[in-house]
């Protein structure tokens, strides 16, 4: 074990930094080496919520299984929900009604505005500027709203069961989703007025924690921020899934690769979300909200695999299944881990305040790293 | 590059090499002493740039373990299953760290829950439990009669 304050034979600092106790939000600990304030090495010390979910789903059914994943990244559980929902209907080769895929692909867009403005404001926090965060939880609000009369809650949702999901949409839901655009749409100027025009917040950003796209690429980053750093990999668009395919949307991509490429990233992602919910609010298609499916369901004996975009950036849900109710092994690529793979070369030669700004900006959800 | 296309592809490359397509992409098995020459070939070519390692996992089949790599190509698209077979006495794999600097965590999550030995990996120690932990959870004769939940 090592000691709070440790120095190394060169004599450099090795620092503690981060919150260790299991209750606060985000418990990631980083061991980083310091020359004075300069960053010389960064080692993140995961695992303190480690809860095995993969090993916990080899025991748990089809239908069961689903429901632990909301708990790895839960700012963006349904489409956790939707990536194991994917992969049992590949398995089991089930025709999802196209209402349920509408339906799917309109709450997955709200969740990543949800998370988007959840990540808005605490980066803003992060960097010493309280009010936003209460203006992003002002809109998220009326999200998390409306997720609680269709779903039944307001953060975990388990919404989406095999075939389908697990209700229809509450006769409120399009007039509700409305509303919130119509809110949403007027105020994001404001968000861009508040901290993107902002002087000292484009002083801690811009050319801050580069990130070039061959690195992206070697990191396996996924998600805003590769597309930070020009990758082109947003799955929605490149092997689109559910009702993705007969939208028409942009892929965000900035090109700089720094933290405020990342944050810029992140803000035209939620107009696009927008743009996406228009297409589709007011076409929501009549008909069944549910397949059909037997009570217990059977993998084939195989292997299954599913790419999703998340919030975050790619899920990956690998299924091995032995033909059996449960399935045989079972692992989450998740997006968080493999971007936090890529903090270490990020830091390195910055000092220990632009750390924040680059972690803030990788939008970490331990989670779903630790998982 | 289509699935068809790429097998055909890849059968003409690695002739020896069981191949056949799974249920989204081409699968190909190997022996785990092949792993480096394979691996540097796939990334290497021009015809399949195999550049991006999006999940690198292990499945414990009892009498032996297989290190599972899914690799795809951010220029071509394509994507496809490396299969490699590793002995449960010895468990020992070559690190694919030079390749893809993302697998040095993905390999010490590895490491840490089904205890395969990476071999040249530049820093292997346990990742998501404690250094103290004994045994491999996520292998399936793992007991822990206090923290596992049997459902």
């Amino acid at each position: 074990m090592r000691n709070v304050v440790d120095t190394t034979p060169e004599g450099n600092m090795v620092l503690n930094v981060g919150p260790q106790h299991p209750s606060t939000h985000g418990v990631l600990h980083l061991f980083i080496t310091v020359n004075g304030e300069t960053i010389l090495n960064l080692d993140p010390n995961i695992g303190y919520i480690h809860r095995s979910i993969e090993k916990m789903c080899e025991s748990l059914s089809y239908r069961q299984f689903i429901y632990s994943t909301s708990r790895m990244d839960y700012l963006s559980a349904h489409m956790n929900n939707h990536g194991c929902a994917l992969t049992v209907e590949k398995g089991l080769q089930i025709e999802v009604p196209e209402r349920a895929e509408v339906i799917r692909v309109i709450i997955s867009e709200l969740t990543r505005l949800a998370s988007h403005q959840l990540w808005w404001g605490s980066l803003a926090m992060d960097l010493g500027a309280l009010s936003p965060f209460f203006y992003a939880f002002r809109e998220r609000e009326m999200i998390t709203d409306i997720m609680e009369e269709t779903c039944g809650a307001r953060l975990t949702m388990n919404y989406i069961v095999p075939g389908g999901v697990m209700a229809d949409i509450h006769p409120d839901f399009q007039r509700k989703v409305k509303e919130f655009m119509v809110q949403f749409k007027s105020k994001i100027g404001e968000y861009h007025e508040l901290v993107t025009d902002n002087v000292i917040f484009q002083n801690r950003t811009k050319g801050i924690g580069k990130l070039s796209k061959e690195d992206a690429i070697s990191y396996g980053c996924t998600g805003p921020t590769a597309r930070g750093s020009g990758l082109s990999c947003d799955i929605r668009k490149i092997y689109p899934y559910s009702a993705y395919k007969n939208i028409q949307f942009n892929e965000i991509i900035e090109t700089e690769g720094d933290s405020f490429a990342r944050y810029m990233v992140r803000m035209r992602e939620m107009e696009e979300s927008v743009h996406i919910i228009e297409q589709l609010i007011d076409n929501i298609p009549e008909g069944e909200f549910q397949a059909k499916t037997k009570a217990v369901l059977k993998l084939p004996k195989g292997e299954f695999y599913t790419r999703l975009e998340t919030a975050r950036g790619e899920l990956g849900v690998y299924i091995v299944s032995e033909g059996g109710t449960t399935p045989y092994r079972i692992k989450f690529r998740s997006p968080g881990f493999s971007n936090l793979s890529a903090l270490n070369h990020m830091v390195k030669g910055h000092k220990i305040g632009d750390l924040v700004s680059v972690m803030g900006t990788l939008d970490l959800v331990i989670p779903d790293i630790d998982r | 590059m289509e699935n068809e296309h790429l097998l055909n592809s890849l059968q003409t490359g690695f002739p020896e090499a069981a191949i056949a397509i799974g249920s989204d992409w081409p699968e190909m098995s190997i022996e785990s002493t092949q792993l480096l020459e394979v691996i540097e070939k796939l990334k290497g070519s021009d015809k399949w740039d195999f550049d991006y390692l999006f999940c690198e996992t292990c499945v414990d089949w009892k009498t032996h373990f297989t290190m599972v790599y899914h690799l795809s190509s951010t220029q071509y698209r394509h994507s496809m299953v490396l299969k490699a077979k590793v002995d449960r006495e010895i468990p020992q794999i070559e690190s694919v760290v030079k390749f893809y600097k993302t697998a040095e965590m993905l390999e010490r999550e590895v490491y840490d829950l089904f205890g395969i030995q990476f071999l040249n990996h530049p820093d292997l120690r346990r990742l998501l439990l404690t250094e103290d932990w004994v045994g491999y959870p996520l292998r399936k004769d793992y007991h822990d009669p206090i923290n596992m939940i049997k459902l």
